[in-house]
């Protein structure tokens, strides 16, 4: 009901000219002329802002990218070791048509996809707990324990890797009264490996999605009859998928271009990074280190081709 | 089952968040195909009540029955009840159609048939035109028939309806109460509607519990909770009313305990009214607000008492009041309520 004092008759209320508490105007600074020309300036703002950005994109970025690629069609002259800039296609051909490139992208592409779905598999329980079971309070701890990996060396988190699944290891001494052994150093071992170390990087964009379905979708779910499985199928699955498929862009894309863990982990098993090393390095063949590195660029471009006829990029 | 079964029974029902007690010991019985509102002020438990009904929330303690069924234990999907929810959940990533058809087709019915069933779903909301669109693409109205047709084309004992108009403008939710209505003679199920607007569960209501810190503070069809208030927390809740407190009682009308008037059973005069029963006292015009079917008084009765007084506009007022006249308020003895005489915590006047 009503709550206001009672007015006296007859007498307005905050007549003009009534004492009220002043308030201070605005003062006139530099900085605020500054932001009053550049409100009314939609332009010169937009040039402001972008153009420290668009010059690294522009110059550091594309300009590389580009001499990489424009670099994968010349080729080094074998007496002197000069590159020559005569235009050739003879490292694509070398490249396309060499058995070592194809076994050695196969095995990279192999990798890469057991990587993947390895992530997945672990990255959408624990999002899933993380954004729909857990407290807020034990919510940031999660958030938390799955960032506090990434601030350790990849170096030391690759050798400790390396002395887990040593011959004497942890990993053997925690399997083998089960009758299991360690994988030892190769491929397995540069999987389980590279699963660790991009499981952060595939966590937290599925944890991010879940985060965006909202619970009385679920709720809705379960109401209309729909048990766990049809419910995960049926709505929570399809309302995640572009953040799935954002968290595989990462963990296939970082596996594709890895060549230390490999080097650590790996045994003698080479992937498409190793090959581009030794190219520059030891090789000193830069044209053709650029050509091998077009391998992955080119997987990568479909796989994002692919990904984008599902419509899931639409999303991101 | 029979006709003598509830719809529902709740038997002690509480249910505790941490240290908070947000349901506390109700007990309720509703009956089969009854239009039911749970009314309250936000956080006194009605919503909780309606999660636990639908198995969203575990009690702490207590029994839900449905048509006699003990169904306390169960989850939301053994449940014959279906719920349309505050911000309606519908699936944005699946058509109109599909989101009507989910609880058919989680059910295991073929494609033909549940989209056959859900065709007609929409048509009883006038909707068929739209079963091809995504929710995203419709009006807050339309997505609400929809959440509608969705909980209603699995055929539920019960439907439970949490604010469902609450997120819509004045017009349109009084052309939906009317629909609603419409919907649920049609449908002959129970409806039990959360609101915590008071005029739109006595427009919709065969009955109305009236919720208060997680209790039921009274229990009744609209027109026992209008006309005869237990409390002063549901006479200030539903409806507005001038409040007479203890002392207040006991100066104007003579009688102990608390008391309440509703507005439009007082009238404004020059003079007084004449009569049996009838209780006159003067006063000045506060403010006079054109309410344009009325016209809303506020007057400062000589004791200090502030009451608002609702004019009908019509014929036979002649006068226009304004503030500062002196002016008599008079009221019929018959229509003072009588509110217990224990001081209530309620909303003050």
């Amino acid at each position: 009901m009503t709550t206001h004092a009672p007015a006296p008759p007859g007498a307005p209320a905050n007549a003009p000219g009534q004492a009220r508490d002043a308030v201070p105007r605005p003062r006139r600074t530099p900085a605020r002329a500054a932001s009053v020309f550049l409100s009314t300036h939609p332009r010169t703002r937009l040039a402001l802002l972008l153009s420290a950005p668009l010059f690294w994109l522009g110059i550091v970025y594309i300009v590389a990218l580009v001499l990489l690629l424009v670099t994968a069609f010349w080729s080094v002259d074998s007496f002197t070791g000069e590159i020559s800039q005569t235009w050739t296609l003879d490292n694509i051909i070398t490249v396309v048509t060499g058995s070592l490139y194809q076994t050695v992208t196969l095995r990279t592409l192999g990798v890469a996809l057991a990587v993947t779905l390895i992530d997945v598999l672990l990255a959408l329980p624990i999002a899933f707990f993380m954004a729909k079971v857990a407290s807020p309070r034990m919510q940031r701890i999660l958030v938390i324990a799955v960032l506090t990996p990434l601030w350790a060396s990849y170096l030391v988190k690759a050798y400790a890797w390396r002395s887990v699944l040593s011959q004497d290891g942890i990993l053997e001494w925690l399997v083998a009264p089960f009758g299991g052994h360690t994988p030892g150093y190769g491929l397995p071992a540069t999987i389980i490996t590279l699963s660790y170390l991009w499981l952060p990087y595939v966590i937290l964009p599925i944890y991010a999605g879940l985060e965006r379905v909202p619970d009385s979708l679920l709720e809705a779910s379960a109401d209309l009859g729909g048990r766990t499985w049809p419910t995960i199928r049926l709505v929570v699955f399809p309302l995640v998928l572009p953040a799935i498929i954002a968290g595989t862009i990462f963990s296939f894309s970082l596996s594709l271009g890895d060549y230390i863990t490999v080097n650590i982990v790996g045994g003698a098993n080479q992937m498409l990074g190793n090959l581009v090393y030794t190219n520059v390095g030891a090789a000193n063949n830069l044209p053709l280190a650029s050509a091998i590195a077009l391998i992955p660029i080119v997987i990568i471009f479909g796989y994002l081709f692919l990904v984008r006829r599902t419509g899931a990029l639409d999303n991101l | 089952m029979t006709d003598q079964q509830p719809a529902i029974r709740l038997t002690g029902l509480t249910k505790e968040f941490g240290a908070v007690t947000a349901v506390d010991h109700v007990d309720l019985e509703i009956a089969a195909g009854e239009f039911f509102s749970m009314l309250g002020p936000s956080g006194s438990g009605k919503t909780t009540v309606l999660r636990l009904i639908a198995g969203f929330e575990q009690p702490t303690a207590g029994i839900i029955e449905l048509f006699g069924q003990d169904v306390t234990k169960r989850a939301p999907f053994d449940r014959d009840v279906n719920t349309v929810f505050q911000d309606y959940a519908l699936f944005p990533h699946m058509s109109v159609l599909d989101n009507v058809a989910y609880g058919l087709r989680v059910r295991g019915l073929g494609r033909r048939e549940r989209n056959e069933r859900a065709m007609r779903a929409l048509a009883s909301v006038r909707l068929e035109q739209m079963a091809a669109r995504k929710p995203s693409q419709l009006s807050g109205g339309q997505r609400q028939r929809i959440a509608l047709a969705r909980a209603t084309v699995v055929q539920p004992k019960v439907l439970l309806l949490d604010e469902p108009l609450g997120a819509l403008d004045l017009k349109l939710r009084e052309q939906m109460q009317v629909e609603l209505k419409e919907i649920q003679r049609d449908l002959g199920i129970t409806f039990i509607f959360v609101t915590h607007d008071q005029e739109e569960a006595l427009t919709l209501s065969d009955r109305i519990a009236v919720f208060n810190d997680g209790r039921i503070e009274q229990l009744g069809t609209p027109a026992e909770l209008y006309e005869r208030p237990t409390s002063r927390f549901v006479a200030d809740f539903v409806g507005t009313s001038n409040l007479f407190d203890a002392e207040r009682s006991r100066d104007l009308l003579g009688r102990e305990g608390h008391h309440s008037v509703r507005p439009e059973k007082m009238t404004v005069t020059r003079d007084g009214l004449a009569g049996e029963g009838v209780v006159n006292v003067p006063g000045t015009v506060v403010e006079a607000i054109y309410l344009g079917s009325g016209v809303r008084l506020v007057v400062d009765l000589d004791d200090g008492t502030r009451v608002t007084v609702l004019e009908q506009n019509d014929r036979d007022r002649i006068h226009d009041d304004e503030r500062g006249d002196r002016v008599v308020v008079s009221w019929h003895a018959d229509d003072v309520v009588h509110l217990g005489t224990e001081v209530l915590p309620g909303i003050s006047g």
